[in-house]
């Protein structure tokens, strides 16, 4: 075993998955290979949300994927970061957004 | 002048300046302990091995090594101190050829090809010949480099040369880092200048192409959709137009191998060239109907085989002895390099190919 969680050449291993269960392997890549086609949204615009949500959910292998991916879609550095900015930008305003929770309780408390 | 960015690999006595060195290097590792299936192994699961060479239609001639520019993943390791230059002998030995063969395309390359002391004689005569299609691979800056390149536009006009030029992405950071500094206003310029005489405009019989090759160790996108994007970016910013697109994939060979390995990125590279290999895009892969001929008259299947120095497998392997019946159906030498014309939508001097 390995000495750490992660390991970057596990990526190129994940087709693997369907090995231990091919059914259900096989939709999840179905899937996602749809979800990524050109729809009415371009693939390029498909590869920089899932770089903001790679950083989101923070999974590196995500991150090694879609910064490779966006740069062979011609994305730019600062395309890349602005995406990940608007993550970030989420995802603390998803936190400060439960300080109106913390006035509410205040207010109720010793209002 | 843009700034030079290193010397070529040849000037710096480096060990991969050697094709035996690159090939050593291409079969050893991953894919001698079997971790990576070897080209040889991957063509023959689809039956496609051996490939053999079928009608010749491009004729692609380098007429040296020489150039203005020392680009960080030139495959030909090119630059100001290369001094390969095919002579005006060599030149009349391909002219008798070209006259024979019924290649419909000529395409000359280097190095920069306009460097070439013969180089306009040959065009000349060349032109005379009535080849459907007769291309100039020109870096752009060349053409603002010295005075005396700077009526190439018009030279390339009257001759109707069809000029591909390489241009790795619309923003200036891209692409002098892989060029050189001031590469790339240099070559906005000369773009402009050929708009101006008439290339690349919409309808015009001019025919004005790019090529883009990733700036780093990865694969080029979908063809059409970066076309679309460098002509946005391009007519917005810069007024400039162009007519197609040619993605290429930047083979694992020369200076780009130099960077792969010295970036530690020479193993993702080659796995991400295996996984994307298309047995689709081997059926249409260049070295089929092309033949490439070095500064000093051999014959290769290719150019980046001629910088590996793998020469045709053929009894006829200099210009001055060329023979359709020995070359035609020739075996294809291959190696390991020849996954970067295999991977995704496949890729050749003209772009993808599936």
């Amino acid at each position: 075993m390995p000495k750490t969680y992660y390991d970057p050449a596990d990526l190129r291993k994940f087709g693997k998955i369907t090995e231990w269960g091919e059914e259900l392997g096989n939709k999840f890549f179905d899937y996602y290979s749809k979800v990524f086609e050109e729809g009415a949204l371009t693939a390029r615009e498909k590869s920089l949300i899932a770089l903001a949500v790679a950083h989101t959910e923070q999974c590196p292998y995500c991150i090694d994927a879609y910064t490779k991916d966006g740069l062979q879609r011609g994305v730019t550095k600062e395309e890349m970061m602005e995406a990940i900015h608007v993550g970030a930008a989420i995802k603390s305003g998803a936190t400060l957004v439960h300080g109106v929770q913390m006035m509410n309780k205040v207010n109720k408390l010793d209002g | 002048m843009p700034k030079l960015k290193t010397q070529s690999l040849h000037k710096q006595e480096s060990e991969l300046a050697v094709a035996n060195k690159q090939l050593e290097i291409l079969s050893n590792g991953i894919f001698k302990n079997g971790e990576l299936p070897t080209f040889k192994d991957k063509i023959s699961e689809t039956g496609q091995f051996p490939l053999k060479a079928k009608k010749l239609e491009i004729l692609q001639i380098n007429v040296g090594y020489m150039c203005n520019q020392v680009c960080e993943h030139c495959h030909v390791d090119a630059g100001p101190d290369r001094k390969e230059i095919m002579t005006q002998e060599t030149m009349q030995q391909i002219l008798d050829v070209i006259k024979t063969t019924g290649a419909h395309t000529l395409d000359l390359t280097g190095g920069a090809p306009e460097m070439n002391p013969n180089f306009r004689w040959f065009v000349e005569e060349a032109s005379k010949i009535g080849v459907k299609d007769f291309i100039v691979r020109s870096n752009l800056t060349i053409i603002r480099a010295n005075k005396k390149y700077h009526d190439l536009p018009e030279f390339f006009k009257k001759h109707n040369i069809h000029v591909v030029s390489s241009m790795p992405h619309w923003t200036r950071g891209k692409t002098d880092k892989q060029r050189g500094e001031g590469v790339f206003d240099m070559s906005i310029k000369a773009l402009q200048e050929l708009n101006a005489v008439g290339y690349g405009m919409p309808g015009s019989d001019l025919k004005l192409d790019l090529v883009y090759n990733p700036s780093g160790a990865f694969l080029p996108g979908d063809q059409m959709s970066m076309e679309k994007d460098f002509k946005k970016a391009l007519l917005e910013d810069f007024s400039i137009q162009f007519h197609n697109l040619f993605a290429i994939t930047n083979l694992p060979i020369a200076r780009f191998l130099d960077y792969l390995i010295a970036s530690e990125n020479y193993e993702d590279y080659m796995y991400s060239l295996v996984e994307a290999y298309n047995p689709t895009a081997v059926q249409n892969v260049m070295c089929t109907n092309t033949l490439s001929v070095s500064w000093d008259g051999y014959l290769f299947d290719c150019d980046f085989n001629q910088m590996l120095e793998l020469p045709v497998n053929s009894k006829s392997k200099h210009i001055s002895e060329y023979k359709t019946e020995l070359l035609e159906g020739r075996n294809i030498i291959i190696s390991q390099h020849c996954y970067g014309c295999t991977a995704g939508a496949g890729s050749s001097c003209q772009g993808s190919v599936a």
